[in-house]
């Protein structure tokens, strides 16, 4: 299992584009993707529980990869993250 | 006759009979279904046809109003496909043994209360969102038709509030127009009235019932205005109104995306003037090349504080995002003479339109300037936005302003705050600033004339003053020798110079304008395509040769 630490730094935060573009990003790896904020903990294939994170700027979320290809995920999301979020 | 005001989201007049628009709801009963697997193929089916239907909703917006504004369909088919729905869906099914109607009806409700509890209005608009998905589903599964059909004769269409895909879903060719009594300016709404080009109003407090069904009713799409059972006066305006419309449609049939210029060959840049954000559609609809005079002390007029930072990132942001990288030149505060702001608390002066305003507060209160800034420089990261400053009369200020600017730039690097580069250019309405052209066009990147100061100071005529009508010419000579040498200095510096004022839509001087080899044309949007389309008729060559040398003519 992998973790990512990420800060959201969009204006916006987390919002249903973004989110949408994650969910797409996430359904081509295998492994499991959670996101975790506040205690609350979503799987990030679906679009509905990543938006209802209602992660905003400032917030720190974290990545859990888990599965056989959590290494190119944790890789390519991490990435997307960062430039995205 | 009976007037209701609303706020406009698209222009234009509709006449024509009233329906108000009950929402078919979707009654949903809850029967016992034994065989899941049989209810699950049928929500199966259901939710392919929805991703069908909405994937022919985001390819029409995406021809239509671009990629930003149509990733709404997207994120709608994204949800229709969110695990945690199609779970929620499936466990009552089984679980309960009933129907997939019902399953969906009450998912759709479980989550878009989740979205309405959250303490945020945007994730809170999301609960009208997962609503519309599952009404779509809803719909589907009970075979109806669609469910907007309308009567035999186009309508007004009424109702109490649309979701976006109910407004799309419209039969276009049976609205005349449609009037909301809820419903916000959002982008969505405005977005597909303009898709479907008919006047729309939305916060409109009139009644749904029989006082206005059936009746005639006249949609004012400019004055945000419907008018119920109009009398032959207001009938008749309207009509001719109506008619000019119609003509300047078909001229926009014509003229709409063609390239502004002249049969010899020269461009010239067709932009828009815009006083508040609501605008943007007409600008959009007119096909302004960008947005050449974005007045921001709208911001300021409508509040009863100073607008914070945010507040004014905001704004400029959804402007320079919605014009997806077309240019956008932000004027920066131009208040004072004319335009008062009771929390500046300014002083009384003896002749405003010499005294306090514009740049003269911005440099004297460098707070509020500098909040400003930090929201346009902010906001330039997230399209092309051009910064605009009035009242310049002289370098010593252009040099004042460019310190301030690097203050801005400094701190925001502090904060490790993005931010980009905007352009940075000054209107030309002083004599002033026309008779150092040449030594200011070193310092900046554009510049834009507004003739309407600096007609009235060259003049020296009050514009206030209706008495002195007949004295105010426009078009002396000494303001266009004047237009003559700014554009002349821009280009022997290298920058580009533009018109913003009301001359720039004076058609009887665009070829003159043309001439002089002014850059850019910056005018309210319904006067872009009558330009456009003298600009496409004009041989620059000839008509120079033909008025010998330009400037001596005037």
């Amino acid at each position: 299992m992998k973790e990512f630490k990420y800060v959201i730094t969009d204006e916006m935060g987390i919002h249903a584009r973004p989110a949408g573009l994650l969910v797409k990003a996430v359904k081509g790896y295998n492994c499991s993707v959670k996101m975790e904020k506040g205690g609350r903990t979503v799987d990030c294939k679906g679009i509905m529980g990543v938006m209802s994170l209602g992660a905003k700027k400032g917030d720190e979320v974290t990545l859990t990869f888990d599965g056989a290809d959590e290494d190119v995920a944790y890789e390519a999301i991490s990435k997307f993250m960062q430039e995205n979020l | 006759m009976r007037v209701y005001n609303g706020k406009s989201v698209f222009g234009g007049i509709a006449i024509g009979k009233i329906r108000v628009y009950k929402k078919d709801v979707q009654q949903v009963k809850r029967t016992k279904a034994t065989d899941a697997d049989v209810e699950l193929a049928r929500y199966a089916s259901a939710k392919e046809e929805a991703v069908r239907q909405l994937q022919v909703l985001y390819d029409k917006a995406l021809k239509e109003v671009g990629e930003t504004n149509a990733a709404i369909f997207e994120v709608h088919q994204m949800m229709l496909d969110d695990v945690d729905y199609n779970e929620s869906v499936e466990n009552i099914v089984r679980s309960q043994e009933v129907n997939v109607e019902y399953a969906v009806a009450a998912t759709g409700d479980n989550f878009s209360q989740m979205f309405a509890a959250m303490d945020d209005d945007y994730m809170r608009e999301r609960a009208a969102d997962v609503k519309d998905i599952s009404e779509r589903l809803l719909t589907i599964l009970s075979g109806k038709e669609d469910h907007t059909a309308m009567g035999e004769e186009p309508a007004i269409i009424i109702a109490d509030d649309l979701a976006p895909s109910e407004t799309v879903q419209l039969d276009k060719d049976m609205v005349l127009s449609f009037v909301t009594v809820h419903g916000s300016t959002n982008s969505h709404t405005a977005i597909l009235a303009r898709m479907m080009e008919i006047p729309a109003l939305v916060g409109t407090k009139l009644p749904l019932d029989d006082t206005v069904d059936g009746k005639m009713g006249v949609v004012d799409g400019a004055s945000g205005k419907i008018y119920v059972d109009p009398d032959e006066e207001t009938l008749a305006q309207m009509r001719d109104r109506q008619k000019e419309e119609i003509h300047k449609k078909e001229l926009l049939q014509t003229l709409k995306g063609r390239e502004n210029v002249t049969l010899d060959g020269q461009k010239v840049m067709l932009y828009a003037n815009i006083g508040n954000i609501k605008d943007l559609a007409m600008v959009l609809q007119n096909d302004a090349g960008g947005i050449g005079l974005f007045r921001s002390e709208f911001i300021y007029l409508e509040k009863e504080d100073y607008p914070t930072e945010e507040e004014q990132f905001q704004i400029y942001k959804q402007v320079a995002e919605t014009m997806a990288g077309k240019r956008v030149i932000i004027r920066t505060l131009d208040i004072g003479a004319d335009k008062q702001c009771d929390y500046f608390e300014m002083e009384q002066e003896e002749n405003p339109a010499l005294g306090y305003r514009a740049i003269r507060i911005c440099l004297t209160r460098p707070e509020v300037f500098k909040t400003q800034l930090r929201a346009l420089f902010r906001a330039s990261a997230f399209g092309n936005i051009a910064v605009m400053y009035p009242m310049i009369t002289s370098i010593g200020e252009i040099r004042r302003i460019k310190d301030i600017a690097a203050e801005v730039k400094a701190e925001l690097d502090a904060q490790g705050t993005p931010y980009g580069e905007p352009e940075q250019g000054i209107m030309i309405e002083t004599p002033a600033a026309a008779l150092v052209s040449d030594m200011l066009a070193k310092e900046v990147d554009f510049f834009s004339i507004g003739t309407n100061d600096l007609t009235q100071y060259t003049l020296a005529i009050d514009r206030q003053n209706p008495k002195l009508d007949e004295f105010y010419d426009p078009h002396h000579p000494a303001i266009l020798r004047m237009i003559s040498m700014v554009v002349e200095n821009a280009h022997k510096a290298g920058i580009w110079a533009g018109i913003c004022g009301e001359l720039g839509a004076d058609e009887s001087l665009t070829r003159d304008f043309l001439a002089m080899g002014v850059d850019e044309l910056s005018v309210s949007p319904g006067s872009i395509l009558p330009i456009r389309k003298i600009v496409l008729e004009t041989n620059v060559e000839e008509y120079r040769s033909r008025s010998l040398d330009t400037r001596n003519n005037f």
